[in-house]
């Protein structure tokens, strides 16, 4: 992995783009802020994916499931079950069910690999789909479940911070997902994250010299989802509620896209797929409704023509200035 | 339970099971011969099922409805290999995923555009809208006697054209080794683009004779993916005979599953899939 430092210009943009992500609330355009919330909420999902495809080289199809996961358990405490709306109490229940449920799903989906391994989380995304689509005690209907408000912040009366506000809501969220990076990037120095990226090179020779692969992958997947828990959490709170749509092949598609938008394996790609593909959704519905129909010709064309992604134009435009000095 | 109730649930399970086959016969063959995820084969299943409605005013029976529809799919299939698929063979999955995903998009675009979002229906060919009485009490509708009758045929012919044809010994022996059949003078690219022009016509076909029993709708074609996927999951990636089978015990396990736990009927086929991935994690007939 390039560390962060060895480029100062990396360091410089980093830098720009954090104190703009802290300045943009001051605009006071709600519409905005929640729409740059929103994108932040897509980047830790999208970095929680990375993590399995740029990472480990798992091409998870399914991802979707633990970010709908993740909203669910708020709507389900907080909403039907009315158990509490408090913040410190959803939120850690929302990240343990997605990694108890990730951490179960990981141990029949990484019996499999390649091919099989991307249809297998693809179907069983499709359980959780219909478990929330279907099954009454879990909040099952088309139309999902609607939040009574925000998750309260109290500790014994004494209130640190609202939620309702939306500027709030937008540190709140921008505080986490840069907890979330720094956790990626001490991940990756760790011996778990070298394994990985290990496993990711070569599979056989890292079972070879002894590493329970599998163990390992389980870890990731159980990880991923957890973030992804995170990414699905925040998404009801900033919503308003869920739907089980949340979890639909559809989400999986675009988060995978994010990802590939942004550079597998790169720690801030996530960061930077997330925002591309939402300023590219939304600069796409000014000219055309057809959202869909562009991003598909698009995708088509980018997987014919540029195989390498975007990152290979910069490799061709270079291989072509060396040729035109020689 | 009683008797014919479960017999006319066996028989729809039966013909759903069929139905299955010939979409996951397909996306198998594909997987096992070209080695390509094709995420948008569910939406020929779709295409197949527009097909019938559009052309079903036009030429006014079922029959030229299927044959014209044939000779589209096919010409849709070898085109969309000719200019796309054949560049996805050496690609890795991830290529393979996101190629086919846009094309979804693009399909389902389309679709969107020339024929709207609306649920549509096909009706019944005459001569076949009729009922066999079962029991003292109970009717089966005769078309869905005639699908089974036809899909049990289409599987037969698949069958001897891969095992008893001088292409289907070109087609298994493309899936085991590429370059040695191209050295034996065999035109391998053709090999491949009937191949996968044949899937293509098995979805399409599903969907034109399912169209009558089914409503023509959005999303159609992803339900069916998904399904199917499950199907060669549990068959094992590349084996027709898997496949068979699999489809079977999938469409029993929906049927039965809707009739004795409604609730969670949307789930029993993954069940039988998470059981037989613990059992067999690379399907029950690794091909």
């Amino acid at each position: 992995m390039r560390s962060l430092t060895t480029s100062r210009g990396r360091l410089a943009a980093i830098a720009a783009g954090l104190l703009l992500l802290l300045m943009f609330p001051q605009f006071e355009q709600d519409f905005y802020t929640e729409l740059v919330t929103r994108t932040m909420i897509l980047a830790i999902f999208a970095i929680s994916l990375d993590l399995l495809l740029g990472y480990t080289g798992l091409i998870s199809f399914g991802h979707a499931a633990w970010f709908g996961i993740g909203g669910y358990v708020l709507a389900l405490l907080g909403t039907q079950y009315q158990v509490t709306n408090s913040l410190w109490l959803t939120l850690p229940a929302a990240i343990a069910v997605t990694a108890l449920a990730s951490f179960v799903v990981g141990l029949f989906v990484l019996r499999t690999r390649g091919m099989f391994f991307i249809m297998v989380t693809l179907a069983f995304a499709q359980i959780f789909y219909y478990l929330f689509h279907d099954v009454k005690s879990l909040g099952g209907s088309s139309d999902g479940l609607n939040l009574r408000g925000k998750p309260s912040t109290a500790i014994n009366g004494w209130t640190p911070f609202d939620l309702t506000e939306t500027a709030t809501l937008y540190y709140f969220v921008l505080a986490l997902m840069v907890a979330v990076l720094v956790f990626m990037a001490a991940l990756l120095r760790s011996p778990l994250g070298r394994a990985l990226q290990g496993i990711r090179e070569n599979e056989h020779r890292m079972a070879a010299i002894g590493f329970p692969v599998l163990r390992y992958k389980l870890a990731a997947f159980t990880l991923a989802g957890s973030i992804a828990g995170l990414a699905g959490y925040l998404y009801a709170v900033l919503g308003g509620g869920v739907n089980p749509e949340l979890l639909s092949w559809h989400q999986s598609a675009d988060v995978l896209l994010m990802v590939i938008l942004g550079g597998m394996g790169q720690l801030l790609g996530g960061v930077v797929g997330a925002f591309s593909f939402v300023l590219l959704q939304e600069l796409t519905s000014t000219f055309t409704k057809d959202w869909h129909l562009w991003l598909g010709i698009v995708i088509v064309l980018l997987v014919l023509f540029l195989p390498d992604g975007m990152i290979s134009i910069a490799a061709r435009v270079k291989a072509l200035v060396r040729r035109s000095r020689a | 339970m009683d008797l014919p109730l479960i017999l006319i649930q066996a028989l729809n399970a039966v013909q759903y099971g069929l139905l299955l086959f010939l979409v996951a016969s397909g996306l198998t063959l594909i997987f096992g011969v070209m080695g390509v995820i094709n995420l948008a084969h569910g939406s020929f299943y779709m295409m197949g099922a527009y097909l019938a409605f559009s052309l079903a005013p036009l030429t006014g029976n079922l029959l030229a409805t299927i044959v014209v529809g044939l000779l589209l799919s096919v010409l849709i299939g070898a085109l969309l290999e000719w200019a796309l698929f054949a560049h996805l063979y050496r690609r890795n999955h991830l290529q393979q995923v996101l190629l086919t995903y846009g094309l979804i998009l693009i399909f389902e675009s389309l679709r969107s555009r020339f024929i709207g979002d609306d649920v549509h229906s096909v009706s019944v060919p005459a001569w076949l809208d009729f009922s066999i009485p079962l029991g003292d009490v109970m009717t089966y509708p005769a078309y869905r006697l005639f699908m089974s009758a036809v899909c049990l045929l289409v599987a037969a012919g698949l069958y001897l054209l891969i095992q008893r044809t001088r292409l289907g010994s070109q087609i298994r022996a493309g899936a085991a080794n590429r370059e040695m059949v191209q050295v034996l003078g065999i035109n391998i690219d053709w090999v491949y683009r009937l191949v996968f022009a044949l899937g293509v016509a098995l979805a399409a076909f599903a969907g034109m004779i399912n169209a009558p029993v089914t409503a023509v709708a959005p999303g159609m074609g992803m339900s069916m993916l998904i399904v199917s996927f499950v199907v060669v999951i549990v068959g094992g990636i590349g084996s027709v005979w898997g496949a068979l089978v699999a489809s079977q015990l999938i469409a029993f396990a929906d049927t039965f599953g809707k009739v004795f736990v409604p609730d969670y009927a949307g789930m029993a086929i993954y069940i039988v899939m998470a059981i037989v991935l613990l059992w067999r994690p690379e399907g029950l007939f690794k091909s």
